[in-house]
């Protein structure tokens, strides 16, 4: 399909068409930003940088009732629900996330809540045109302008986004949208490659990421997990607001006769996250925690599924409350071997 | 649709009955699967696992302790250590509680046809390897012979006490029962559990060796067995994390790049040697 151009002007009405219900934008809501409903008249602002919370809550959100009963019921009543979804203005790195997530949940057996979800949405991306300083995706095989995980790719041009169709999802929704689209010129497409390379050359940080995995189990014992771990707080902020961070913990809730089983976000770096009924615990402190993360990220994963469970967004480094760096950790280990 | 993983299934308790008694005790449920679909579809193997729990209680993973040749029921034996376990411990017979699984690999006891095995268990470690000993049992024409070691701190701490005064009365079964201080009327051994592995002397040849039971029994069994000269590849063991899954989705049970869930939680010494948080 050709690309195609959406009028500032007309982001409204491209919403309304194709149903503003169905639509999930980056929104300030309480101080961080996050994908959610449009609020009512005004227009979406996509020049946020990208949210503070990933684009994975919406696939797998921070809580999530796995089935209901009552008390006293022996048979519990589940549900998976997913409804459609079009999520505007997902920056590259978090569509990527996805894919990588995807292979975790479609490992058999299937999880059927988050699959489920991710059938029925159509990601719409936004092109990063100002990274930010601890943006560092280009060392992972993304790029402000990476299309994985996408349907259809936006470039802000000014006074119009560039829609680059990339799969039949996309495709459906531009049919859809009809003539609030408009045909793309030739020159619109190389201003957009313009503005593609000059985000990319923005990006300051950066590692040469492939030697890591084979370098971990060398590193076991080294004294990086201790000095990494000794500021840090065990907020667990790097992993929940992580966009490839998937480990949740399962509870069991009644309030009045209403009982739900539900999953919700934990984290490796939290004490209790491996704790033993008999009270052993095989990570007794953040230095084994920390290990973990790491090796999780740049070892175990690729071992199981062949890709670095790292996208590069740099949440984690932004907003450690100690300044724990995950680009500092990884080039203490490419330089100890 | 496909099945639900997280779905428990609902099951009867048909009997219970306690097999320690004391500060932590040990209750064993015998139990049936409800819906006859369900039941004529499970099939599980020994060494594998079940989540098992009630509903606004929790689930926790627990060793499936029976053999699938005793049949078609299925067994949990739960040391009463926290809230899940503690609630199960209240259910009596007729009670219902949900079970999802089976989950995990198992002991490869079909390929181990024709070799002797020899499980070496402590205290609520004998759990995961009743089955074994119940499927040689149920099998012995097929394997070149059994012996089992099995011991705890006091004879009260002994599980399964009947089938081993069983065992140790027959002679095709090599048994030998343990625990650990003197007691007054107590006929089988006294010595620690690696002590009496020593004592019973194994050959190696043509044995497998499966040992489970509190982690400072398995790291002496482990270094016993290598003074007997068993190779790597003939120990095996059987991991424990905690668990909330069961299938590799909630991240927590990895031992290093394993997870105990879906590549374990049979392992064999050859495997885990390698891993370094294998025995954390």
């Amino acid at each position: 399909m050709d690309n195609m151009k959406l009028p500032k002007e007309k982001v409204g009405d491209f919403l309304a068409k194709l149903g503003k219900e169905k639509f999930r934008v980056p929104r300030e809501i309480g101080g961080r930003s996050e994908f959610a409903p449009p609020n009512g008249e005004s227009n979406v602002d996509f020049s946020l940088p990208n949210t503070t919370v990933p684009l994975k809550s919406l696939f797998y959100p921070q809580t999530e009732t796995l089935y209901r009963f009552e008390v006293g019921d022996t048979v519990p009543k589940t549900s998976v629900v997913a409804e459609e979804m079009i999520i505007m203005g997902v920056r590259p790195c978090d569509a990527r996330a996805l894919t990588i997530v995807d292979k975790l949940f479609s490992w058999d057996p299937e999880d059927p809540y988050y699959l489920a979800k991710r059938e029925k949405a159509t990601l719409i991306g936004l092109a990063c045109q100002e990274p930010r300083v601890n943006c560092f995706c280009t060392s992972l095989g993304g790029g402000p302008a990476s299309t994985e995980g996408l349907d259809i790719l936006m470039t802000d041009l000014g006074d119009s986004y560039l829609f680059q169709v990339l799969t039949e999802k996309g495709e459906k929704i531009c049919q859809e949208a009809g003539d609030i689209l408009v045909k793309s010129e030739d020159n619109d497409v190389q201003a957009a490659e313009k503005a593609h390379n000059d985000a990319a050359s923005k990006i300051v940080r950066g590692i040469e990421a492939d030697s890591i995995p084979e370098k971990l189990p060398q590193l076991w014992e080294s004294d990086i997990w201790k000095k990494t771990a000794d500021p840090c707080l065990g907020c667990g902020t790097c992993t929940f607001l992580c966009p490839t961070c998937h480990c949740f913990d399962i509870q069991d809730e009644i309030e009045g006769i209403e009982g739900r089983r539900y999953r919700v976000w934990d984290s490796c770096m939290f004490t209790e996250y491996t704790l033993h009924t008999s009270g052993h615990n095989p990570r007794p402190t953040g230095r084994e925690r920390t290990r973990n993360r790491i090796n999780h990220k740049y070892s175990y994963y690729v071992e199981k599924f062949e890709v670095i469970a790292c996208v590069g967004c740099g949440r984690c480094i932004n907003l450690c409350p100690v300044n724990i760096d995950i680009l500092n950790i990884l080039s203490q280990v490419k330089e100890a071997l | 649709m496909k099945e639900n993983p997280y779905q428990p299934y609902i099951a009867t308790i048909e009997d219970t009955w306690y097999e320690t008694v004391g500060d932590r005790p040990v209750k064993t449920f015998k139990v049936t699967l409800d819906d006859p679909e369900v039941r004529k579809n499970w099939s599980h193997r020994p060494g594998q696992c079940a989540m098992v729990g009630r509903l606004g209680i929790g689930e926790s993973m627990f060793c499936i302790s029976c053999s699938p040749t005793e049949g078609e029921f299925l067994r949990f034996s739960i040391l009463r250590a926290g809230k899940n376990t503690q609630g199960l411990h209240e259910q009596e017979a007729g009670d219902k509680i949900t079970v999802r699984g089976p989950y995990g690999n198992y002991f490869p006891l079909e390929d181990w046809k024709g070799k002797h095995i020899l499980t070496i268990g402590g205290g609520i470690g004998q759990a995961p390897l009743r089955p074994i000993v119940e499927y040689v049992k149920a099998n012995l024409d097929q394997y070149a012979g059994l012996t089992t070691i099995y011991g705890a701190r006091t004879s009260g701490d002994l599980c399964f006490k009947d089938e081993f005064a069983e065992m140790a009365r027959r002679d095709d079964i090599n048994c030998c029962l343990t625990i650990d201080i003197e007691e007054e009327g107590w006929e089988y051994n006294v010595g620690f559990v690696p002590t009496m592995l020593m004592e019973v002397n194994p050959s190696p040849d043509n044995t497998i060796a499966i040992t489970c039971g509190p982690p400072i029994m398995i790291r002496f069994v482990l270094e016993n067995l290598k003074k007997l000269n068993f190779e790597d590849d003939q120990i095996y063991t059987t991991l424990e994390n905690r668990m909330k899954c069961g299938f590799g989705k909630c991240g927590r049970c990895n031992a290093g790049n394993l997870y105990v869930c879906k590549d374990g939680p049979v392992f064999s010494y050859a495997t885990l040697k390698a891993v370094p948080e294998a025995f954390a």
